[in-house]
């Protein structure tokens, strides 16, 4: 009776519905492929690249820059900016930081995002990044064309222009309903997130990702047995960067702008939360991660709205303005519950995990 | 060749040669420099002065990994087992000049699955002459500590090296693995391989070294065969110790392992 009185409480569809479309939309996309980049750099070669915002910055702002300063070639083009911008970036922190132990790429790297973050809303740039106002609408001015449209109707094959608020109502449950742009940019993001995951599965499971696991565990028994320890990290970072751009350039597209604000240390944090929540070094763990991070962030901050609105919880305790807050709260519960429980995270191998401990 | 940590003279040796084809062992008292020394011929440590060759080519300043793909393998004190990979990827990691290892080839399958395949043959063998064959698909952090320094040992000879340095392989190993440990470095001697050794136990020694070293407070006190050295009154002076040697010995225990 008292369970019924608590489900009652509730408006059920949108309890589970709301973090179910959380957990497809762009933003889990963003976070999986940064932690499919970050799962390549820590899970398997062991480097603690605490600054993977810092890469996806590079991709969004590179792709951006080039876009708006008219670069010949359009979008492919300025996307494959974007991408050797991360490299740039990977090599800058790479050849000082990686012939030096593990932390100094930790700290290099949260450095590094700031900076770039710092630098991007600089005064000086103005003309370059927009400068605090970052680039409101990514159009190359010469050519007449925005970024956002190029992909959201001109290659949009969804996009109708007789209707172009035409939604798509997703296995018809009115739960998953996305717009035409919306649902285009989900498709090729999902379709980044299984190619990248296969990519990085079948590098890890080759020899070269033999090496790069016995870097993990060890890099001066690689070095003993022959192995270029250094050039072989760099080569992980740069890969590993590479797909922390396209999570940027997928963020970026989804936007149609950018600016500094997007790319605080925070990102980084959750990305790694997703990777952790997922199961470091396992195939899936960073979808599936950054897919049950976004679910139960917004599932918890949907129950609590619920809560309030219907005046379960009364209002000297938590107001509406709190349920930001609170969701973040549960998150971190969440977590060091996971870390007691399930060190190797969901999908991780739970005797990897024990093999530390003794 | 020198090597000073603050004001301690770690090593300071004039000239030394290790033959080909024999086993030759470098003892000396905890603190000797010996593995200082090792740490410095493989490129894992820099000296403050000198220069060495390995096989008529210049090694001196080469980084660690070139030198380990000349043929100068080496394994060490505090054993590196990779524990969260299997006794056989251990294994093959060991083999050098492997396409697959190179970024660009590693996607294709068909480009190295024929050499993976030789690799892992010879691992299965060497897995069987190390008796260790059962435990292929365990996680190397799962044997135990005699077994690492089999499993060590073997992977360094995945490499076919064309001298193998060891760095005390008997340290921490039950007496009944002892003999069997010693067996396979003869059996390397037998095959050709140069070994050199670190070892503090001179009963261990003396039965298989072809060639000793005396290492003690950095330099060399004396060198030659078995019977030679232990007849050498400076080298049971080292190891009996006169008073003030003993008084030395106690201050850098424990040097030598950094």
């Amino acid at each position: 009776m008292k369970f019924e009185l608590l489900l009652a409480a509730f408006d059920l569809k949108d309890l589970i519905g709301v973090p179910l479309r959380a957990s497809v939309s762009i933003p889990t996309i963003v976070f999986a492929l940064g932690a499919i980049g970050l799962n390549l750099h820590y899970g398997f070669t062991g480097l603690l690249n605490v600054g993977m915002v810092a890469f996806m910055a590079a991709g969004s702002y590179g792709m951006a820059i080039a876009f708006t300063q008219g670069v010949p070639g359009g979008i492919l083009v300025a996307m494959v900016c974007g991408l050797l911008f991360s490299v740039i970036i990977a090599l800058l922190i790479g050849i000082p930081a990686l012939r030096l132990r593990g932390d100094y790429l930790a700290i290099v790297t949260i450095a590094i995002g700031e900076v770039m973050r710092v630098s991007a809303r600089s005064q000086r740039l103005i003309n370059i990044t927009g400068g605090p106002f970052g680039l409101p609408s990514i159009e190359d001015r010469g050519n007449d064309v925005s970024l956002s449209d190029r992909i959201g109707i001109d290659w949009n094959p969804l996009y109708d222009t007789e209707n172009p608020t035409r939604s798509f109502d997703v296995l018809w449950t009115d739960i998953f309903n996305f717009d035409a742009k919306a649902l285009w940019l989900m498709i090729i993001g999902w379709a980044l997130v299984v190619l990248m995951t296969i990519l990085v599965w079948r590098l890890v499971n080759s020899p070269w990702g033999r090496v790069i696991k016995a870097i993990r565990e060890d890099e001066d028994a690689a070095r003993a047995l022959g192995k270029n320890v250094f050039s072989y990290k760099l080569q992980s970072l740069i890969i590993g960067g590479v797909i922390g751009a396209i999570a940027g350039i997928i963020r970026t597209l989804d936007n149609s702008f950018v600016q500094s604000e997007q790319f605080r240390p925070q990102t980084t944090f959750f990305i790694w939360t997703s990777l952790i929540l997922g199961g470091a070094a396992s195939k899936w763990g960073p979808v599936v991660g950054a897919a049950i991070f976004w679910f139960s962030l917004q599932f918890v901050e949907e129950a609590v709205r619920q809560l309030v609105e219907n005046d379960w919880i009364p209002d000297w305790l938590i107001d509406s303005n709190d349920i930001g807050r609170i969701r973040l709260i549960m998150m971190g519960v969440m977590l060091a519950a996971l870390m007691i429980w399930r060190p190797q995270g969901l999908l991780g191998k739970k005797e990897e995990a024990l093999l530390d401990v003794r | 060749m020198t090597r000073n940590f603050g004001g301690l003279k770690a090593v300071d040796v004039d000239y030394l040669e290790v033959q080909r084809g024999i086993i030759t062992a470098f003892i000396g008292p905890n603190g000797a420099g010996k593995t200082t020394f090792f740490n410095l011929l493989t490129g894992f440590d820099e000296p403050d002065t000198g220069k060495w060759q390995f096989d008529g080519t210049e090694v001196g300043g080469m980084a660690s990994h070139k030198i380990a793909q000349m043929g100068m393998v080496r394994t060490f004190q505090l054993t590196k087992s990779l524990g969260k990979m299997s006794v056989m990827d251990n294994m093959l990691l060991g083999a050098p000049n492997q396409k697959g290892e190179r970024l660009s080839f590693s996607l294709l399958r068909g480009a190295w699955r024929k050499q993976e395949a030789d690799v892992r043959e010879r691992a299965v063998e060497l897995l069987e002459r190390f008796n260790m064959s059962h435990m292929a698909e365990e996680y190397a952090a799962t044997l135990s500590g005699g077994q690492r320094k089999l499993l060590e040992m073997a992977r360094a000879l995945m490499a076919s090296p064309a001298l193998i340095l060891l760095d005390e392989p008997m340290a921490g190993v039950n007496p009944a693995l002892v003999q069997s440990l010693l067996g396979h470095v003869e059996a390397l001697r037998d095959e050709g391989v140069s070994v050199l050794f670190v070892e503090h136990d001179m009963d261990v020694i003396m039965g298989i070294s072809d060639w000793i070293v005396v290492l003690a407070e950095g330099g060399v006190i004396a060198e030659g065969t078995p019977a030679q050295v232990s007849k050498n009154k400076k080298v049971i002076d080292a190891y009996l110790g006169t008073d003030d040697g003993i008084a030395a010995d106690d201050g850098r225990t424990g040097a030598d392992a950094q």
